[in-house]
């Protein structure tokens, strides 16, 4: 077993003292996505002692060609990422402490996933997490490792909030009409790319190095590749990391709340509070009426009216096959709330 | 006129004169996008005052949301 992290050990920059610094840290992963799976299983192999995974997705046929962790059978039994990763994670290092977790990352949970964690990485797919992450992170003073990629293109930016520009001070508004993994297409080699960077400064903090301040942005099909200082682009009044920061994303909402997945023509729903639904009775009260209910560890998932129906176990439900938010209410309201 | 463009080097047609002109001419002025030009960052509202000359070194990073 000592032979394990040998050759991690050799490389000057983290050595033995490194290694020992390794096994003792908290590496909190948002998304089980691409990114995730690739930040997950790196970090697994290195020893990192402790490894939360949180996850809101289950694994898709089309998630297979560039999301490592998973393999067929997880597919076909449509089964969480977050307990599929763990599972995997487990199995390629057992010495290690790791937990998947299959909800969404939000403002009514980021506390305490924050809690003893050294560092987030940003396994996410899309900017409505991220910056409940930034300002999270911010907020508890937890560096985070910002990754993107769609197409043969990828992006990183290691945060360390107070010291370094934060998300919000870089982008100013939500970008809209982004493309997305669905609408253009990705290849694994932009998700291992930018995987690559992430996990890279990680090690460094971990083991006590400073990370970079540069953006790092690349396309790894026509060999582009570009860094920029952004250091002094942190801004003074920023809402998420300045000292009279709002956190404008940690405002929880009241009530049903929905959110459309782009790109995917789906739409969640979430109950106005989480509560421990019986998917197993749910199951039988609609299996009459629905196609293939089938129920497994975290999730129910079933068709009707020509739609395909997920719901977990907290009662977040998505809705594949609809795009407008009222049409998903009313399906929400009439199959799985009532 | 020919500038650095990311680290290569790129002809530029001569309606393309400012920073403005070449995110657009790249189809990305819409997007939310890093520029540096000759090592200093340039400020979106600044883009199309920024003026292009031969020989500049221009870096552009755009965001992008999926993974
Ligand atoms: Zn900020």
């Amino acid at each position: 077993m000592a032979e394990r992290y040998s050759r991690q050990e050799r490389f000057a920059p983290i050595g033995k003292e490194g290694q020992a610094l390794l096994a003792e840290k908290h590496v909190l992963i948002v998304g089980a996505g691409a990114l995730g799976s690739a930040n997950a299983e790196m970090l697994a192999r290195a020893g990192i002692g402790r490894i939360t995974i949180i996850d809101r997705d289950y694994i898709e046929w089309s998630n297979l060609a560039r999301q490592q962790l998973y393999t067929e059978e997880d597919a076909a039994s449509s089964r969480a990422k977050a307990k599929a990763a763990e599972a995997r994670l487990k199995a390629i290092n057992s010495t290690i402490n790791v937990e998947g977790i299959a909800e969404e990352f939000d403002p009514e949970n980021a506390e305490l996933l924050l809690k003893d964690v050294d560092i987030l990485i940003d396994g996410t797919d899309n900017f409505n997490t991220r910056f409940i992450i930034n300002d999270a992170a911010c907020k508890y003073k937890i560096p985070w490792i910002y990754g993107g990629c769609v197409k043969s293109d990828g992006i990183s930016l290691s945060i360390l909030p107070g010291q370094t520009p934060c998300l919000q001070c870089l982008i100013d508004q939500l970008p809209q009409d982004i493309e997305t993994c669905e609408t253009a297409g990705i290849i694994g080699p932009a998700v291992q790319v930018t995987a690559a960077y992430q996990t890279a400064e990680c090690l460094k903090f971990l083991t006590g190095h400073s990370m970079s301040t540069h953006l790092v942005s690349f396309d790894v099909w026509g060999r582009q590749y570009s860094s920029i200082d952004v250091v002094k682009l942190k801004d003074p009044h920023c809402a998420s990391c300045s000292d009279d920061a709002q956190f404008p994303y940690l405002k929880k909402e009241k009530g049903i709340r929905t959110a459309v997945l782009c790109g995917r023509n789906t739409v969640q729903v979430r109950p106005g509070r989480k509560e421990n639904v019986n998917l197993e009775r749910l199951a039988q009260r609609i299996e009459p009426f629905a196609g293939e209910a089938r129920v497994n560890e975290v999730l129910l998932r079933f068709h009707m009216e020509e739609k395909r129906f997920v719901v977990f176990k907290d009662g977040r439900t998505l809705i594949h096959g609809v795009e407008d938010v009222q049409e998903a209410k009313k399906l929400y309201h009439r199959y799985v709330e009532a | 006129m020919n500038i650095q463009l990311n680290g290569r080097s790129i002809d530029l047609p001569d309606n393309v004169t400012t920073v403005l002109e070449l995110l657009d001419s790249y189809d990305i002025k819409k997007k939310i996008s890093v520029v540096e030009h000759n090592k200093e960052i340039i400020r979106r509202f600044d883009y199309e005052k920024a003026k292009l000359a031969d020989g500049d070194k221009i870096e552009i990073v755009h965001f992008v949301g999926g993974g």
